[in-house]
């Protein structure tokens, strides 16, 4: 608060001392054939130490695609570009530098020569240009058989939609963008300080693209200001920060502008789904199909297996007795796409939510009706969906039910209807949707989810925990002393967390996925039982009495006898002798899923097209919460960046694959005039995987706020004729919709 | 090189710079003062913002030629004996910081809106920090932030330190 975080960029230490910096010299063409790289015009500038292009690294082995075995093997990414350039930003050579300004400078020397090719855009590329040739194809790979979707899935139903909409890429845009600081010791060991969402992870992609032995990297995670799953391992620009680091035997630092983060980090969703939708006149939902396109960008990354997820959710909280997913994986000459807060779960849910509203309009069926009639009923014994997911327990009515109440769903209808009457052309919208999500996902049900802790009690009554998960404003820092505390009856502000140094904690699966509280906080509350009766045995000789007899005061964190509280010894004391000290692990039988219902309330200028964002009203239901401000402050980050897709941000790409949304004053990033202040509803369901009861929380928010907030508007302008509005709904876009929608005789598309 | 001479937080400075050296890297790499961060290349975001002369500006887009001669207040300097700033308090009080990257600029573009309003509505507050980006509160709490330390600061006597300092 006084002296600000200590992020990558920040860092001082005497191992960095007379860091070079490296700059990447980025493609300016969607897709090219490089012919030439000439770096002699750089190396002549001053302050230039080095250049090296992907001929340099070419000993290093290339990146291969995500999803082995189901995505093409030949789309793989040199560390630096070599033959082919497949998107505007993609690193192509690097100079490097004694001083950052120097940098920028030497930048413009390097001469790199393109021979251009047609770019790859859309959902729908064609093979006349192959991004890999050798793959012969645009078309990575496939989840689920085309062939395999009936013929006869909607037979019998009173009312058929389907539509085709787009949930569109956008930008993660931590407000901290990448950085790295790399230094080899004497003896061959790398540490690299990264902003990341797990060291461990980081730790063991530098191993792999570099080519080293275990051991030999430790990755060190400073403060990192914000990551949305797109800080999750190493990138190609760490794992060359590190080679020249070691190159050149002196330390290197890099950070990139936010230009390049906007350009070169990973985007999220990018998702098209053409959606059907049956049922019966007063709407019973009989029959659902989800298809899928996933514009993957230029390489298969994390992108390459959302499809996945995305199918996994298809039918998300309803009871459908009839659907269908298959998807179908693209590469495009664009960023690549990775995990951004949700990654695949908020694609289910944007396609369902929009499907729903879609058919209680054309059944004509109010959509908090249709949405309370197909909800899976209350359940308290897992349920097993037609996709394999296995939801832990849920109350999805209640959930509806609850946010209807909190919204004041009946008198929002009212106002709608009035406004509606009189002709206002400020009329309003109220959109709704219901989800279910995955948290805490492990590989698979052979595989479940596990994380470790580590807490040590110290002589001067302090405690320490180690945790695997990896802290970037969640307040593990707080939520796990709070846990340790209630166990050890030591105070929340004498215990200190660590994390993110791989040295000091070699496993771990750090935080993504909305899994850290589920598994690493149980982990802590775990090992401080297991610490409490350990000491328990040492107190026991201390106090010359049977462990049996023994009780722990919290409230003294201490042990005594029971019926002689005088005979008693303090935790703190049992540590003097020997460490008190316990690792341990946490398994979780599997995954978790939190749900609840958003409401979001917009108001649309029919003039303009402008939509303001009203109110949005959510019952986020993720079991028992152990931090109320800290569980809410999730819900509310959820929540903006979730609406903020509905109706302002769009990564845009022109036809010929340059990136038109470059900085923060074209990429329309959420500010605080774009939403109201949120109303958080309660409902806890508690999961009985973990002894805390709790369920994730972290993307629950953008889950639900994203079509809550697109079927507002949608549903704001539904009277005059307009049935769907693809996000972004910015004013152009609605405003074309209400246009084409008065063309006398025209039907809405 | 030029020669700038500024006060930074109460501390006379005097350096010798390149003209292009923007003030944000004159504080961090110079001053060593690493509060105010970078986080845009376009004057969008905030991160980086400092009081000029009791404004709030954004730092990366002020030569530190051009503060030769003013007063400059970052985050460290905003707090005096250990007391956080109310300003700071109520941040940490409403939970209206998550990573922590934005908070330094949205602490003192905040100080700098309650000096120019010290009652602001919820609609001001929100329109005030238009310029400061932050991508995880959803500005839920910072709202509330500011809110809470416009109503301690009404309560604070006359003069207290919160004044004091922002005019220093």
């Amino acid at each position: 608060m006084t002296t600000g975080g200590v992020y990558t960029e920040d860092v001082v230490d005497e191992r960095l001392a007379g860091a070079c910096h490296v700059f990447f010299v980025r493609s300016p063409l969607a897709h090219a054939r490089i012919t030439s790289i000439d770096v002699s015009g750089a190396l002549e500038a001053p302050g230039v130490i080095a250049a090296f292009t992907g001929a340099d690294l070419a000993d290093l082995p290339a990146i291969p695609p995500s999803a082995a075995g189901l995505m093409n093997v030949e789309m793989q990414q040199r560390l630096l570009a070599t033959d082919k350039v497949r998107y505007v930003g993609e690193p192509v050579a690097i100079v490097v530098t004694e001083d950052p300004y120097q940098g920028e400078d030497a930048l413009e020397l390097v001469a790199v020569d393109y021979e251009p090719l047609p770019a790859v855009l859309g959902f729908d590329p064609d093979d006349s240009s192959l991004l890999f040739e050798a793959a012969g194809t645009n078309v990575a790979g496939y989840w689920g058989d085309r062939s395999s979707l009936k013929d006869d899935l909607f037979d019998g139903c009173e009312v058929v939609v389907s539509h085709t909409i787009v949930n569109q890429r956008v930008a993660p845009a931590p407000m901290e963008s990448r950085a790295a600081a790399a230094v080899w010791g004497d003896d061959g060991r790398l540490t690299a300080w990264i902003p990341n969402q797990g060291a461990q992870g980081t730790r063991d992609n530098l191993i792999t693209r570099l080519g080293v032995q275990e051991g030999q990297v430790r990755v060190i995670t400073p403060d990192v200001g914000g990551a949305f799953g797109a800080k999750f391992g190493a990138d190609p620009e760490h794992v060359v920060i590190a080679w020249v680091a070691r190159e050149l035997g002196r330390p290197a630092r890099w950070t990139e502008t936010r230009y390049e983060n906007l350009i070169a980090m990973t985007h999220g969703r990018a998702q098209q789904h053409t959606i059907t939708i049956g049922g019966s006149r007063d709407g019973d939902v009989q029959a659902y199909r989800l298809e899928i396109v996933q514009d993957a960008g230029a390489y298969p990354k994390i992108g390459a297996v959302l499809p996945f997820l995305t199918i996994l959710m298809t039918t998300g909280p309803y009871d459908i007795p009839s659907a269908e997913a298959i998807a179908k994986v693209v590469v495009t000459s664009t960023t690549p796409i990775g995990a951004y807060r949700g990654a695949g779960r908020p694609e289910a849910t944007a396609a369902l939510e929009r499907a729903i509203d879609l058919f209680a309009t054309e059944a004509g069926v109010d959509p908090a009706e249709v949405r309370r009639k197909n909800l899976l009923p209350a359940f308290t014994e897992p349920h097993r969906t037609k996709f394999g997911a296995l939801y832990d327990t849920g109350d999805y009515v209640a959930g509806l039910d609850r946010a209807l109440e909190a919204a004041n769903y009946g008198e929002l209808r009212t106002e709608q209807a009035r406004r509606r009457a009189s002709g206002d052309a400020r009329q309003l919208g109220i959109g709704l949707a219901s989800y279910v999500e995955i948290t805490g996902m492990g590989d698979g049900e052979e595989s479940p989810p596990t994380e470790n802790a580590t807490v040590e009690v110290h002589p001067d009554g302090t405690a320490t925990i180690l945790t695997g998960t990896s802290p970037h404003g969640q307040g593990h820092a707080t939520a796990w002393a709070m846990l340790a505390s209630e166990e050890l009856g030591i105070p929340v502000e004498k215990i200190t967390l660590q994390w993110g140094d791989t040295d000091l904690i070699p496993e771990g699966g750090g935080t993504g996925g909305s899994r850290s509280l589920q598994q690493g906080g149980a982990a802590v509350q775990q090992a401080s039982k297991e610490l409490i009766e350990i000491a328990k045995e040492r107190a026991a000789a201390e106090l010359e009495a049977n462990p049996a007899d023994l009780l722990f005061d919290k409230a003294r964190s201490a042990f005594a006898v029971a019926g002689d509280p005088e005979a008693a010894v303090p935790l703190a004391k049992l540590a003097e002798d020997e460490r008190l000290l316990i690792r341990t692990v946490f398994t979780q039988p599997g995954a978790t899923f939190p749900f609840g219902t958003h409401i979001a309330v917009a108001e649309v200028d029919t003039e303009t097209g402008k939509a303001t964002l009203l109110r949005v009203v959510t019952v986020d239901d993720a079991g028992v919460v152990l931090n109320p401000l800290l569980a809410e402050g999730q819900r509310h980050g959820g929540i903006a960046q979730g609406a903020a897709q509905a109706f302002l941000e769009e990564v845009v790409y022109d036809p010929d694959g340059n990136p038109l949304t470059t900085s923060f004053a074209d990429y329309p990033l959420l500010s605080a005039t774009e939403v109201p202040s949120f109303e958080l509803a309660e409902s806890v369901t508690p999961t009985t995987y973990n002894p805390l009861g709790a369920k994730g929380i972290g993307e629950a928010g953008s889950i639900g706020a994203t079509p809550a907030v697109q079927n507002a508007i949608v549903d704001a302008v539904s009277h005059l004729g307009v049935k769907h509005i693809d996000m972004p709904a910015t004013s152009q876009r609605v405003w074309q919709a209400l246009q084409q929608a008065a063309q006398p005789g025209s039907e809405q598309k | 090189m030029t020669r700038i001479e500024l006060t930074v937080n109460g501390e006379k400075q005097s350096d010798e710079v390149e003209p292009r050296l923007l003030l944000v890297h004159y504080l961090r790499e110079v001053c060593g003062l690493r509060a105010a961060n970078v986080g845009c290349d376009t004057t969008s975001c905030g991160a980086c913002t400092v009081l000029l002369d009791g404004q709030s500006v954004k730092s990366c887009t002020v030569l530190a030629v051009q503060a030769s001669g003013h007063h400059v207040v970052t985050a460290e300097g905003l707090s005096a004996d250990g007391e956080l700033h109310p300003v700071q308090a109520a941040f940490r009080q409403n939970h209206g910081l998550q990573c922590g990257f934005c908070t330094p600029g949205m602490v003192m573009a905040s100080v700098g809106l309650l000096a120019e309003n010290p009652h602001p509505t919820e609609e001001e507050v929100r329109v005030g920090l238009e310029g400061n980006l932050c991508r995880c509160t959803g500005y839920h709490n910072i709202v509330r932030a500011v809110l809470a330390a416009a109503e301690a600061q009404a309560e604070a006597p006359a003069g207290a330190p919160a004044e004091a300092e922002v005019t220093a």
